[in-house]
């Protein structure tokens, strides 16, 4: 019996000459086929002798093992390249666009008010809401600001009718609350915040007809004027993410509030004014029926335009109404 | 409110420089809104009096001075030589002179040589100290200027404008007096205010004063001076404590008057007495009654005008403004003098009503001060005998009942407990003391009696204001309050109104706010609303009524933006329409849509598609949320294409609209698209279900698709709840996956591609089965719709 061992390197140059899958196969053939010369050999076997047979059988099974491994090294060498190809043919420029609708935006003012919502929510304030066009009553009687009031003066109403009128503040929505809370037979604490639109009759560049207010309610048996205080700071820093923030109250004039007080903020080395606060007057508590010596309450107004004015650097009032799609989607 | 720095620091002497005095004014109530410095910064301006001039050799327009600063040296005046352009410069004119060295309002004066000549200063013009915008020649000053002196000094110009922002319960503060008060009371500066003086009679001549309505007029005090010369100029103090004032010099009578209400807050009225006959009379008009006011305004005046009458009828329209017939003149020989006390309530809302505010009225509406009334008319007289002469009759009073001054309690526990500050009694007691508030201390409780001129003291509250203000707001600290933790109610049945904003954001929509008031047509025309609520006092002529939908808003900001090269646009706007139903105005919130352009943003690997009807129809249900009954009902709308548009319903009750703009307002708003809008009531919307578990079954369903011709016009909602409500046995789901209509199909007909889902919780469905259930389906099919299996 020859030696086979020479078929080892034979057979590995011809697998590495295929270049391709059925290449290889042919190559196959060649040794390990039904004709192949290994094929051939261990057909062989059965002329030799019992003796001689276990050994030849070996000796070729010896290459045989050897040219098999060489023969899968090559498959799947060759496998793995055909796999490189049809990848490298699938790859795409992920740098492209992706492909989808436009994103819309909410509306600068919007943002605000959910950001007021969302702060005050979190410490157990709920939403309320009133009418807009309000009745004389609400939006000025019930409020301690009775017809002929000089302060009615202070308000450029928009009239609907005698008795109707565009509500001037938010103001109204408290008493609206409190009637309703008492109605249904809910006691204070009591603590609101009832945002939306108000309306005067002035417009020009710091002043736009239609704009919109936050009404903050706190009724409790033992809140002071200094809580309003803490309450109104507390809210400013977190709503303008600065710790340094500080609110300064001056004294003013409301007729549903007293003490009444002008609420500043500092701003850029300088006082900004952002509202106007006080604690509930006894006479709203009287037309509510709530019982102003067991129970105190302090009440708050900001002007929501400013304050998104303030947290996103617009300069001007009229952007929030021109509805211009460039400014506005900006925030988104 | 506006008055000069310097004449109140002449009755009140407080430490504070102007910038001080700004602050602490601010924040004890008192708004400075404006302070202004009467002159700008300049240095070294002298009064100067030209001595000669003589003609410039070189040129036409200009004169060489020699001016008179007051320079002397070894004893001997040595005047300057000014070249002046001025026309007025002539020997004698005292002028202000610029000397060398001056900073004037942008510029300085240096030694010059004009035109060759040298020049040691510069002869000004009020436009060249910064006093006023123009100016046509040198300042000229009168005799009391004296030479050499500095001009700031001698016309006073170190002074400030300062304008109070004074809310309506400070009428106390509507005179320099009352400021001067406040601000002692602030700083605890003294005041010094000249003891009004008892003006003695010198006649015995005097009118008759009949008081019919004493509750309108609980104080009525008159003087008549006769032999006066109304024709005396009026000192030159006052001219200028008016004018910064904001007050302009009209004749000494009305200057005096005037100045008598912006000194001590009492408005004065001089009537010319030689106009009076009989009595003079308070009294409310009669019916018919006329007066022509001193604006030339011919009033009709109501029953409850208060006038000021005599024999003839109604003079002045009391507290308010007097009449022209009796008005004082420079040719008046004899005035009858008016200082009297007219309650709030008697002239609030008169002067409105006739669309006037006077400073008379401003005062007498916030209150003016009672126990003062005789003292402004001894004031007034002694500045009349000062300034136009005359003889002085006796004082007319007429008192009834004055306003009580109802002394208030203060519990310190309750001041402490509304303010949240430990202030103790004796920290109250001294800003009582320092307000001039009269009270009484038992037990820790402060019974106060308010002054005359403090018409806003009457409750608890307004005691513990007048203490916090006092106190200093400042010197409040913030203090977190201290509550019980309840958590808030966290509904899930309900969404909120956030998640149906983020719903429209997601679909590429912007979020829009426009005005509730409108244009008129936008009502009347887009929408069809014949009778829109309307505002009495609009603003502008297209914001005149309230809208009942937000798609005129919309559609105006659509053409705001395609003017400014947007060609796509997708908006909504969340807001309340307005309604009036019977007598009752009702809003409700509605949120509304428009889509203009191209289904996506213009991108690559996507063709341009316009957006249609269905894809907005997909925003909308988004919006309306899984698991609600909702369902589209083919309806007309003025605004909308009578082919393309629907009502939206939701468990059978109209809750809005969809729908394409209507060609001819496509055409109107000059659009080259097609517009699609939607909007429904928010209210309706928020609801949803709470999801509740059902079994899921372990079998697999089966799938069957058929196609169905029926007739073109069958709605094909119509066609799936009739077969879902038919509750055919295993058929679990009927969906439409194609809609065909053409070559193939006949005319008026359409081809409709359904996938059947069936399952039975039970068992593996047989064959024999789903062709049963199948055959069913078909025939309700035929039946309802003349349906039949498209081969």
């Amino acid at each position: 019996m020859s030696d086979l061992t020479h078929l080892i390197p034979a057979a590995i140059a011809d697998f590495a000459n295929s270049a391709t899958m059925n290449d290889l196969e042919v190559a196959k053939a060649k040794y390990l086929g039904k004709t192949g010369a290994l094929t051939d050999a261990l057909k062989g076997l059965g002329k030799l002798s019992n003796e001689d047979r276990p050994a030849a059988g070996a000796a070729i099974n010896v290459v045989k093992q050897a040219v098999e491994g060489a023969l899968t090294e090559r498959r799947e060498a060759l496998l793995n390249a055909e796999q490189a190809k049809q990848l490298a043919q699938e790859s795409i420029d992920v740098t492209l666009p992706a492909r989808a609708q436009s994103l819309g935006g909410l509306h600068p003012v919007t943002l605000t008010l959910q950001r007021i919502e969302q702060l005050f929510h979190s410490i157990g304030f709920e939403v309320a809401t009133g009418p807009e066009i309000e009745t004389d009553f609400y939006n000025f009687t019930a409020l301690n600001i009775p017809e002929d009031h000089p302060a009615r003066a202070m308000h450029d109403t928009f009239y609907i009718d005698e008795a109707n009128v565009l509500r001037t503040h938010t103001s109204p929505v408290q008493v609206r609350y409190m009637e309703n809370a008492l109605k249904n037979s809910k006691t204070p604490p009591l603590k609101i915040i009832a945002p939306g639109r108000v309306y005067r009759v002035d417009s020009d560049a710091t002043h736009s007809p239609m704009f919109h207010q936050v009404e903050g309610l706190w009724v409790d048996e033992d809140i002071s004027f200094a809580n309003l205080k803490g309450v109104v700071q507390d809210f400013l820093q977190k709503f303008f993410e600065r710790d340094d923030l500080v609110v300064r109250f001056r004294p003013s004039f409301f007729p549903f509030t007293e003490p009444s007080a002008e609420m500043d903020m500092s701003w850029n080395g300088g006082w900004l004014e952002i509202g106007g606060c006080g604690m509930v007057h006894p006479e709203v508590f009287k037309h509510v029926n709530v019982d102003h010596e067991k129970y105190r309450g302090f009440a708050f107004g900001l002007g929501v335009e400013r304050l998104t004015m303030l947290r996103y650097g617009v300069n001007d009032l009229r952007h929030f109404f021109n509805n211009d799609l460039r400014f506005l989607s900006q925030f988104r | 409110m506006q008055f000069s720095e310097n004449w109140l620091r002449s009755l009140v002497n407080t430490d504070l420089d102007s910038q001080a005095l700004n602050h602490a004014l601010t924040m004890a109530g008192l708004e400075v809104e404006e302070m202004q410095p009467v002159a700008a910064a300049f240095t070294k301006v002298v009064v100067g009096k030209i001595l000669t001039t003589s003609k410039h050799p070189d040129a036409d327009r200009l004169q060489i001075c020699t001016v008179d600063v007051g320079n002397i040296v070894n004893g001997v005046s040595v005047p300057l030589q000014i070249v002046c352009g001025a026309p007025n410069a002539r020997p004698g004119l005292l002028a202000p002179c610029a000397m060398v060295g001056a900073e004037l309002p942008g510029f300085s004066i240096k030694e010059a040589k004009v035109r060759g000549v040298e020049s040691f200063g510069m002869m000004c013009s009020s436009k060249e100290l910064g006093l006023s915008a123009e100016a046509t020649g040198l300042l000229e000053l009168n005799f009391t200027a004296v030479v050499g002196q500095d001009i700031r000094q001698h016309l006073d110009l170190d002074d400030h404008l300062f304008t109070l922002k004074l809310t309506p319960n400070r009428s106390d503060c509507l005179s320099i007096t009352g400021i001067a008060r406040d601000v002692a009371a602030i700083t605890g500066a003294t005041t010094h205010f000249d003891a009004i003086e008892m003006v003695e009679a010198e006649t015995q001549e005097a009118m008759t004063v009949v008081v019919g309505q004493s509750a309108a007029c609980p104080r009525y005090c008159g003087r008549l001076v006769t032999g006066i010369n109304a024709k005396a100029a009026t000192p030159e103090w006052m001219v200028k404590r008016l004018e910064r004032s904001g007050t302009r010099s009209i004749s000494a009578i009305v200057d005096i008057t005037n100045y008598v209400l912006l000194q001590l807050g009492q408005p004065m009225h001089a009537f010319d007495a030689t106009k009076l006959s009989g009595n003079i009379e308070i009294r409310f008009a009669n019916a018919n009654e006329s007066l022509l006011l001193l604006n030339d305004q011919d009033l009709a005046l109501k029953a409850d005008d208060l006038v000021i009458a005599d024999a003839q009828g109604a003079l002045a329209l009391a507290g308010i403004m007097g009449g022209k017939a009796s008005a004082v003149s420079d040719e008046t020989t004899q005035v009858f003098l008016e200082s009297a006390f007219f309650p709030p309530a008697v002239i609030a809302g008169k002067a409105r009503r006739i669309g006037l505010s006077t400073d008379s009225s401003y005062r007498f509406e916030r209150g003016v001060d009672f126990g003062n009334t005789r003292n402004a008319l001894e004031y007034a007289t002694t500045l009349i005998k000062q300034i136009c002469g005359g003889q002085v009759g006796p004082v007319t009073e007429v008192i009834s009942t004055l306003p009580l001054r109802t002394p208030v309690k203060l519990r310190l526990s309750r001041l402490v407990s509304v303010l949240g500050i430990p202030l103790m009694q004796a920290d109250v007691a001294k800003i009582l003391t320092q307000l001039d508030f009269a009270y009484i201390l038992s037990n820790d409780v402060f019974t106060v009696t308010p002054p005359s001129y403090r018409f806003d003291i009457s409750i608890e509250e307004d005691l513990i204001e007048e203490v916090a203000r006092l106190h200093g707001y400042d010197h409040i600290p913030a203090i977190p309050p201290v509550a019980c933790l309840d958590m808030l109610p966290a509904p899930e049945k309900r969404v909120h109104l956030n998640k149906l904003h983020d719903s429209l954001v997601a679909k590429g929509y912007q979020e829009i706010v426009n005005y509730s008031f409108v244009d008129k047509s936008w009502e009347t025309d887009l929408l069809g609303n014949a009778n829109p609520i309307a505002l009495k006092n609009p603003i502008a002529s297209n914001l005149s009524v309230m809208r009942t939908s937000l798609w005129g808003g919309l559609l105006d900001t659509l053409t705001y933006n395609l003017n400014r090269k947007q060609d796509r646009a997708f908006m909504f706007e969340v807001g309340a329409v307005y309604q009036k139903i019977g007598a009752a105005y009702v809003e409700e919130t509605r949120i509304s849509g428009l889509a203009y352009g191209s289904a996506m943003p213009e991108q690559w690997g996507v063709t341009c598609v316009d957006i249609d009807f269905f894809e907005v129809k997909a925003h909308v249900e988004a919006l309306i949320g899984a698991g609600s009954e909702v369902s589209y009902e083919k309806a007309e709308h003025t605004t909308l294409h009578p082919g393309q548009s629907a009502r939206i319903l939701l468990n059978g009750k109209a809750i809005g609209w969809i729908g394409k703009l209507h060609p001819k307002w496509q055409q109107h708003y000059s659009l080259s698209k097609s517009t699609f809008l939607f909007e429904l009531s928010t209210e309706a919307i928020l609801a949803r279900k709470l999801p509740a578990y059902q079994e899921v079954s372990k079998l697999l369903p089966v799938r069957r698709d058929l196609a169905v011709v029926l007739d073109a016009d069958v709605a094909v909602d119509l066609i799936l709840s009739t077969i879902k409500s038919a509750n055919i046995p295993l058929i679990n789901e009927v969906a439409l996956f194609d809609l065909y209509q053409g070559p193939g199909v006949a005319e008026n007909k359409k081809s409709l591609a359904l996938s059947v889902l069936m399952h039975d919780t039970q068992k593996t469905l047989t064959d024999s089965d789903t062709d049963t259930a199948i055959s069913n389906l078909l025939q309700l099919m035929q039946n309802k719709f003349g349906a039949t299996l498209r081969n």
